[in-house]
């Protein structure tokens, strides 16, 4: 098995500006990803204004300063048919961590350079119009109070302020933050992105010479630190462990009932990762295989997906258990779901179990890496983090060395089953009112 | 190609122009990837192979031409149910035990349910294509369960039901909207069936369903990546070809008759933003001349999808830059998408989410409006070639995904078309004139072939009870 996998070369250096850049050559097809990571993600919003990194990372396709005498001002259509006449696309997220600029175009030369330029323009030196962010800030607005009527919404938000309590991966957009955001507020995040703070991942057909050349252009436009300097940025507090054991039963009128329980996992840095990744892959990361599926699902029939997952990031991202199911239903379903979490984190696997995982893992490791956008991924991942360059080449092993031992060790470290945040909304019987 | 090039450089500054035309001319290679065989075993099985050595991985999938359009009223949703059935067991395995050996072998699995098709697959290492061809084999001629898991198994599909229509408005609108555009065409159902029909559905209505659809003759296997034909072929004899060759049950034909006049339905749900859909009867790419209308032609399929994507392919087209943009905007969301193909027939449809402040009238009304403006004035040339481009660049990225290769090569063999029905569409989409465009605008969007929905949001009663199930109806 090891044979068949060829490291995956993953060639990295620093731009003269203090840009990283990582780079995978698949020279198969003419098309090339590139991701661009700037520390802007959701976690830095001032609580204010929760949800301006996304908004400006939204924005930042509404048009295009002027860039000189041959680049005139593109508006939000003008930009977008550009696009469109690229055969290419490009666009803006703001996860908890990072903001994210992602391209994908053919790798034909002369399109591959315009396509740079107008990426480059967009990170760059976007417009963000005032009319279009009045229109937006609306359209926005309405969406929320859409979303505000779904039971999975609701849920889902309760359990977050439950989880994270003030930290910023709690935070979200609201109407009382779109109100109090600006234009002003999202050149201010702009004025964040410098090269020095940009992570460029790039997998496609294109060699280092070119990938150097390419990521140049790409960051020709942000702002320079003065001096080549490179402010720190302010530190992000933890997230903060629950002390107690909390419940939310929320009265709704619909279909299925929501259950959730957790609590602040790990960070991504934290070595008991592959444990964990190991361990909840048993628990309720392993799709029909899982300890949940199997309880909840399989043997009862009570819900079409129950899952558990952390996520691992710059902070302890959540652990989270989560199902559906009809409302009479969810008192069972829950205390059902703790007591397989309970018991795992008091037992951890069997060595059948442990094996099985491992065999998944381990054997389906090829497709972890068998496309142009799952390489993207991996790497970014590995820029993120600071993962070393020949993370991907040790991982199998990494999954292949853990033990019951391990997986029960660092279960035990990381969850506490009694002190975790609990929300029910939908349940219709005894489990309607604590 | 020449000609047409050299028509479209004088129109517009010349990069544009020459950027499309590498793209366009790109497409004259070999960019549409390895070749595609096909083979039939005795039994009638169809195989279809795609080598892809790009990574030592591989995709291999069952497709049936058999879903949701096949039932009958009473027993909607035992497609779907079936699909879930398929993984409980069979003479040699116990219930989940398919799933276990998958994963053992490092796979990814699913299976999916549509109107037309009912499919499975597995990604695994190369390495391990017998071992999934000789477990999907086994589970499509010898399928087999207890009652009881039926009994747990279909509380699950209600819970699907309930998770993916019963809780969301806008689904539940169009399972409603799809009932009144179609009166006898069996598109009418929901793919998961009605609610009713799942609390009356019995063990042995999915067991006769089986036995009569899950026959060689009706299903093809699909495989794509680290492969070749000759190793795919043998395993296909070994596994697949003892499967005893039984007939492929004959469909009635249930045709759509023809609409006379608009239909209108009003759906009130929790919401707060309204909605309209306006779905209007086309032809679709394989069906017969004249099945939607007197002088309606199929080649017209392919210039409805060209007038969707002028009208909503990308961020800016018509719909978006002209109803979703600006103070005075009627839409905060508007979309529009031809159906193109399938076994059925096929719908255009316009709809949006109306800005707050307007109505779903007037935004029905601009909707439409737009629809004219193309009639009377046409679409330009840069659209046209805008629309094209994308579809063209589309072709390259798809090559990165065997996976959905692999799904089209399977969804091109339900409908019974040749192995390069993609790369003849696209062909023949980019042929495609802005007077075809005009023509169907005109032709298609009257009255009397439309079917419009409304949403009528209702205000939300958080304090009102949780629902409890009505028992289940049992006579």
């Amino acid at each position: 098995m090891g044979s068949a996998l060829a490291g995956i070369p993953i060639e990295r250096w620093v731009q003269a500006s203090g840009a990283e850049v990582y780079l995978v050559a698949s020279p198969a097809i003419p098309m090339l990803d590139v991701q661009i990571d700037f520390d802007a993600g959701s976690r830095r919003d001032p609580p204010a204004l929760a949800g301006v990194s996304g908004v400006m990372a939204a924005m930042s396709a509404k048009g295009v300063l002027a860039g000189g005498p041959a680049e005139p001002a593109l508006d939000e259509n003008a930009l977008s048919e550009a696009w469109a006449d690229l055969g290419a696309s490009f666009g803006a997220s703001a996860g908890g961590d990072r903001l994210s600029f992602s391209l994908r175009t053919l790798s034909y030369p002369d399109l591959l350079a315009r396509a740079a330029q107008l990426a480059a323009r967009q990170m760059g030196q976007p417009a963000f119009p005032e009319t279009v962010w009045q229109s937006e800030r609306e359209r926005l607005k309405a969406s929320l109070r859409e979303a505000n009527t779904r039971p999975a919404t609701l849920a889902a938000r309760a359990f977050s302020r439950a989880v994270y309590g003030s930290h910023p991966y709690g935070q979200e957009l609201t109407e009382a933050t779109l109100a109090a955001m600006g234009v002003a507020d999202m050149q201010a995040v702009q004025r964040t992105l410098l090269p020095c703070r940009a992570r460029v991942t790039l997998v496609g057909a294109i060699d280092r010479p070119q990938a150097d050349a390419l990521v140049r252009t790409l960051l020709a436009r942000l702002p320079a630190g003065a001096d080549k300097a490179c402010p720190a940025l302010p530190p992000v507090p933890e997230v903060a462990a629950l002390a107690q054991a909390s419940e939310q039963r929320i009265a709704f009128d619909s279909a299925q009932a929501q259950v959730l329980f957790g609590q602040p996992g790990f960070a991504r840095n934290d070595p008991d990762f592959f444990a964990l990744t190991v361990g909840n892959y048993v628990l309720g990361g392993g799709g029909f295989v899982s300890r949940l599926t199997a309880e909840v699902r399989e043997k009862r029939g009570l819900t079409y997906g129950v899952y558990s997952y952390f996520s691992p990031g710059l902070h302890a991202g959540a652990f989270t258990v989560g199902l559906q199911t009809r409302p009479d239903q969810a008192g069972a379903a829950l205390q059902l779901a703790r007591d397989v979490v309970a018991r795992f984190v008091a037992e951890g696997p069997s060595d059948a179990e442990l094996r099985a995982a491992k065999d998944n893992l381990v054997g389906g490791f090829a497709l972890r890496i068998d496309t142009n956008r799952k390489l993207l991924d991996n790497v970014a991942n590995i820029a993120a983090h600071r993962l070393p360059l020949d993370y991907l080449d040790t991982w199998t092993q990494q999954v292949e060395q853990v033990t019951v031992a391990q997986v029960r060790a660092a279960f035990a470290r990381k969850l506490q089953p009694a002190r975790m945040a609990t929300v029910v909304l939908g349940a219709a019987g005894p489990a309607a009112t604590p | 190609m020449k000609p047409l090039l050299l028509r479209l450089l004088g129109a517009r500054t010349l990069p544009v122009w020459l950027w499309c035309f590498q793209l366009l001319a790109g497409q004259a290679h070999a960019q549409s990837g390895p070749p595609v065989t096909q083979f039939t075993l005795a039994n009638g099985l169809t195989v279809i192979v795609k080598a892809d050595r790009r990574a030592p991985t591989a995709v291999h999938m069952l497709w049936l031409r058999v879903g949701a359009m096949d039932e009958v009223d009473g027993t909607s949703g035992v497609a779907h149910v079936l699909e879930h059935m398929l993984f409980k067991g069979t003479a040699e395995l116990k219930a989940g035990e398919f799933s276990r050996r998958v994963a053992a072998l490092g796979g990814r699995e699913n299976a999916f349910t549509s109107k037309d098709y009912t499919g499975y697959y597995q990604q695994i290492p190369s390495a391990r294509l017998e071992d999934v061809m000789r477990l999907e084999a086994d589970r499509f001629a010898n399928n087999q369960w207890a009652d009881g898991e039926f009994a747990k198994e279909i509380e699950v599909v209600k819970e699907e039901r309930r998770l993916r229509t019963e809780d969301n408005p806008r689904a539940m609108m169009s399972e409603a909207l799809t009932a009144a555009v179609f009166v006898a065409s069996p598109y009418r159902r929901p793919v998961v069936g009605w609610m009713s029909d799942l609390d009356a559905m019995t063990a042995d209505d999915v067991r006769e369903f089986y036995r009569r659809w899950y026959v060689p003759a009706n299903a093809a296997v699909v495989v794509a990546g680290d492969v070749d034909v000759d190793q795919v072929r043998r395993l296909a004899e070994k596994y697949y070809g003892p499967i005893l060759a039984r007939p492929v049950p004959s469909r009635k034909p249930r045709i759509e008759p023809l609409q006379a006049g608009q239909r209108r339905l009003e759906f009130k749900a929790p919401a707060e933003q309204a909605q309209v859909t306006l779905a209007f009867k086309v032809p679709g790419l394989n069906e017969p001349a004249d099945a939607v209308a007197p002088g309606a032609s199929p080649e017209d399929a392919l210039a409805l999808t060209v007038l969707a994507a002028v009208l909503d392919g990308y961020s800016g087209a018509r719909l978006d830059r002209t109803l979703s943009q600006g103070a005075g905007r009627l839409a905060d969301n508007v979309w529009a998408y031809n159906g193109l193909w399938g076994r059925g027939p096929q719908l255009f449809v316009l709809g949006g989410i109306p800005a707050p402040g307007k109505t779903a009238a007037e935004l029905e009304a601009a909707l439409r409006a737009q629809v004219a403006r193309i009639a009377s004035e046409g679409v330009t040339e840069a659209e046209l070639t805008r629309v094209k481009t994308q579809w063209v660049a589309g072709e390259v990225y798809k090559l990165d995904s065997v996976f959905n290769q692999a799904r089209e090569l399977g969804s091109h063999w339900v409908q019974g078309l040749p192995l390069d029905a993609g790369e003849r569409l696209i062909e023949r989409l980019r042929r495609v004139s802005a007077q075809q465009v005009q023509a169907v605008a005109t032709r298609y969007f009257g009255d009397d072939q439309s079917t419009v929905a409304v949403l009528l949001p209702q205000p939300l009663d958080p304090n009102r009870k949780a629902r409890v199930p009505a028992a289940a109806m049992r006579h």
